[in-house]
């Protein structure tokens, strides 16, 4: 188990250096001198010699990408063309604001998903049964954009029950610390803003997370009817175990490998393709950051945006190869 | 082995029952009562229900972030509408018009050659840091502007408005500025200029505390400090920008408002959604799908904004065959503007007939407009050596983003291509984003044809006709690359004539010249719509599209 462990994470390092790579490349696989591209047209000959010798664009390849990765390592992520603040600092709260909403859409698209695919194999071909698969139909081809609105129109507009748009009453802010909302509310004991900031959270999880739930309520389904094939749990049943506890228990054991892999994949792709959910509803996350520096062409920005995106993707690879191994003793890495 | 995985396994059910039956508790309790369904509408109740009538707090939400908060160094829309409320500049207009009003300066003299201004400057007014206003301020200020070296710009700036309006480095229309005592000011200029005053009243002319500048040197554009109504709190990026009330603003009784929050909500439809539903009180670029509903629900109000815009499909004039003025005058009459505004602007909007908006002195109204004629068109076409329409295909550049005068410009375009294609000439669309749109049609090298358009700055016809159709607006706002020397000479003798009246008539003239050959096709002037809730008094739109909050407040 343990050397599992220790050989899935020495296979990131190659993973990782890969990713340097790439983002590294960004900027010189861009045609044209990097300083002009950094810093705009009108830049003075001036400033760009500046900037090169900063960047160290005057040295070699190689040893411009040791520098990148040197600084990396010392926790430097490089500074913000258009704000001149280090990107380091200027990310953090957009990644928060990021993180909690992708946290709250997987937790929605988990409980509903995993729920309504077990009970709609439980129940093959009854109505139940059609009626999910038909939503998650629906759900797959549904746009963002088009959901979002008619959540706003439905649930705040007419219902008036749900904020519309960010994470927070602004007429009654929140002292942020952590910058996840709802784990400053919970450290400050602020239980009425705890509530604010869960419902401001609602709508845009249920945007974002309608994809996935659907994804993984297919999934679930197919796999979970697989499993309940078998004779195990023939067996199971046979020896007069309750209906729930053979599905919950033994069958759900088995089918939720290839579940998991889903969410893994989802997750990541949730991370990166949030910015609809976060125009819609006015979310100061890490999508519209990112959307705003290609607007504004701040590489630097971008680059470490994607960086953070990919390390985080992989991370949560890794959480799910764990999580095989750690549901299924006889998954190895070969 | 087993055990574990069973522990997890029934670890994870555990919490997913737990959870969902948390989610079904709440929703039982968002379902459950009017009650419950009141207390959950924290957003609108928290902002009316305890303080019916006293709400101190503007919460506006716009398209868009600003981009920097020293109005100097930039020249886009969001930007200068937070600096509005930060900085004040030595003049101001008129609220709701673009009329010169006294400001910082209370009164001035004017040189009988019209080479000298010599302002009396307000006394006792202090920076939001506590330093005094006075005469140093506004040299050190102008100085900042005018001076290419000066210490006090920063890696990467350009004050592009001051080089517009006052002449880049070389051809400077302010030969200095002066101290004449602690609040006397004396402004030399090379040669006269007419909208002198009307440009000194601009936003981005706003004086900022020179303590400040020095103190925080590059990251006074993220915390600016000036003179005006609201003193700058905090900005998050992408989210909101807090203002509050300066308490010893000089003009009496002003701010109304304790605090100003402006919020950034990019989609126009979520925008109006959280008015609705009580979350912020004031919007800009209602889409015109929503007017509909604006006008029905009676605890919102409509207001409108002053047309001071032009909308236009611009010429690439560097490349054949629409060089040719026949060519363009042939396709000015194959655009139903009409139709365009009766689809696409809900019919907030006008034809455009001229490339300046009726409301500015100085418009031309004896042009009469190309009509909509497809078969003039195609005659015109043929008359230029075309009889079977233009040969090849042309690139069509249609804005991705949304603008006051164009809410959707790719729409707006396919509606052209379809037009255009009845006479024979054939025109793909393209809308790359919206930075890369800019430099394009600045190099001119993509593009044959383009859309765009402009909301004026100030009151002054020159900031719509020199800025966009002068030959020394290339490589700029000139994007057509168009270059008529008569125009040209026109527009450089209106700058310097200093009687309106004379001015007004060389304005036509240029207005004339510009008809005949037919640089652009105007498409429309829009009036631009913003939603407030039915409380809301007190704000005067201007037709720059920058306002004063401060003599906002709430019934």
């Amino acid at each position: 188990m343990n050397s599992y462990v220790l050989k899935r994470i020495f296979v990131l390092i190659p993973v990782l250096v890969g990713m340097t790579l790439i983002v590294f490349s960004i900027i010189h696989a861009i045609p044209g001198d990097p300083a002009e591209t950094i810093l705009g047209q009108k830049a003075t000959e001036q400033s760009k010699e500046a900037l090169r010798e900063q960047l160290g664009l005057d040295k070699p390849w190689l040893q411009q990408y040791f520098m990148y990765v040197g600084d990396l390592l010392k926790g430097d992520l490089g500074e913000s063309i258009r704000t001149k603040v280090p990107i380091a600092k200027e990310i953090t709260p957009y990644l928060a604001a990021t993180l909690e909403l992708t946290f709250t859409a997987m937790l929605f698209a988990l409980i509903i998903g995993i729920n309504a695919g077990i009970l709609s194999a439980w129940k093959q071909n009854s109505w139940f049964d059609y009626a999910a698969m038909l939503l998650a139909l629906i759900g797959i081809s549904m746009p963002i954009f088009w959901l979002g609105l008619m959540e706003q129109w439905l649930f705040s507009i007419k219902l008036h029950w749900l904020p519309s748009i960010g994470r927070m009453d602004q007429r009654n802010p929140l002292e942020t610390q952590t910058g996840l909302y709802v784990l400053d509310a919970i450290i400050q004991g602020k239980w009425d803003q705890l509530w604010i900031v869960i419902k401001h959270l609602i709508l845009p999880s249920i945007a974002l997370g309608t994809i996935p739930m659907a994804v993984i309520a297919r999934m679930t389904r197919s796999s979970m009817l697989e499993v309940m094939k078998s004779d195990y749990i023939r067996t199971a049943r046979s020896k007069g175990l309750p209906q729930f506890l053979v599905v919950y228990k033994h069958a759900l054991k088995n089918a939720f490998i290839p579940v998991l892999t889903v969410v893994g994949l989802q997750t990541g792709s949730l991370l990166g393709g949030a910015v609809l959910t976060e125009t819609i509803f006015a979310w100061p996350g890490v999508g519209r950051y990112l959307y705003d520096a290609i607007s504004y062409r701040d590489y630097p920005v971008i680059q470490t945006g994607i960086l953070i995106i990919a390390f985080i993707f992989v991370v949560i690879n890794l959480i799910v190869d764990l999580l095989y191994a750690a549901i299924d003793r006889r998954i190895k890495y070969r | 082995m087993n055990k574990s995985t069973g522990k997890l396994l029934s670890l994870m059910l555990g919490m997913t029952l737990l959870l969902s039956a948390c989610g079904g508790g709440s929703s039982n309790n968002a379902s459950g009562g009017s009650d419950n369904a009141g207390a959950s509408d924290q957003p609108s109740s928290s902002a009316s229900a305890p303080s019916e009538s006293t709400q101190d707090t503007l919460i506006l939400g716009r398209g868009g972030d600003s981009v920097s908060l020293d109005g100097s160094i930039v020249t886009d829309g969001e930007s200068l509408k937070i600096v509005h409320q930060v900085f004040d500049s030595l003049l101001e207009y008129k609220e709701g018009t673009t009329e010169v009003e006294p400001a910082l300066a209370e009164k001035w003299e004017i040189s009988a050659d019209g080479l000298t201004y010599t302002f009396t400057l307000r006394q006792g007014v202090k920076f939001h840091d506590g330093t005094d206003f006075n005469a140093d301020a506004v040299v050190f200020n102008f100085n900042r502007w005018s001076d290419p070296n000066s210490e006090y710009k920063f890696e990467g700036d350009s004050f592009d408005y001051y080089d517009s309006m006052f002449g880049p480095d070389g051809a400077r229309v302010i030969k200095n500025v002066t101290a004449k005592d602690d609040h006397t000011v004396v402004f030399t200029l090379n040669q006269p200029q007419a909208p002198f005053l009307q440009n000194l009243a601009m936003t981005c002319f706003g004086i900022a505390s020179p303590a400040a500048i020095k103190e925080k040197k590059e990251n006074f554009k993220n915390e600016p400090v000036g003179t005006g109504p609201f003193v700058f709190k905090e900005w998050k990026r992408n989210d909101s920008i807090t203002l509050e009330k300066n308490p010893n603003y000089w003009k009496e009784g002003l701010p109304k408002l304790n605090k100003v929050i402006v919020r950034s909500i990019p989609d126009n439809s979520a925008r109006f959604n959280a008015l609705q539903n009580g979350e912020i009180d004031l919007m800009e670029d209602v889409n015109p799908d929503d007017l509909t509903l604006l006008e029905a629900n009676t605890s919102l109000q409509k207001i409108e904004r002053p047309p001071f815009n032009v909308a236009y499909i611009g010429f690439n004039t560097k490349k054949k065959p629409f060089d040719d003025p026949k060519v363009r005058v042939a396709l000015n009459y194959a655009v139903n503007k009409q139709g365009l505004i009766d689809a696409f602007f809900a019919g907030q909007a006008k034809p455009a007939v001229n490339p300046m908006p009726p409301t500015l002195w100085g418009y031309n109204d004896q042009i009469q407009d190309y009509t909509y004629d497809l078969d003039k068109a195609k005659q015109l076409l043929s008359d230029a050596g075309y009889p079977d329409g233009l040969p090849g295909e042309y690139t069509f550049y249609a804005m991705p983003v949304s603008r006051p005068y164009m809410p959707d410009g790719k729409k707006v375009a396919e509606a052209i291509q379809a037009d255009f294609a009845k006479i024979g000439v054939k025109v793909n669309i393209e809308s790359p984003e919206w930075a890369t749109y800019l430099d394009d049609t600045k190099a001119g090298e993509k593009d044959d044809l383009y859309m765009l358009g402009w909301t004026g700055d100030n009151g002054d016809p020159d900031n719509f006709i020199y800025t966009l159709l002068d030959k020394d607006a290339i490589p700029g706002n000139n994007r057509g690359f168009y270059v008529n020397e008569n125009l040209h000479n026109i527009l450089v003798e209106a700058q310097k004539e200093i009687d309106q009246n004379k001015r007004s008539d060389l304005y036509k003239q240029a207005q004339t010249i510009i008809h005949d050959d037919a640089p652009w096709i105007p498409l429309v002037y829009t009036t631009p719509i913003l939603a407030a809730k039915a409380n809301l008094k007190g704000f005067i739109p201007n037709p720059t599209g920058t306002e004063y909050y401060s003599s906002v407040y709430f019934e």
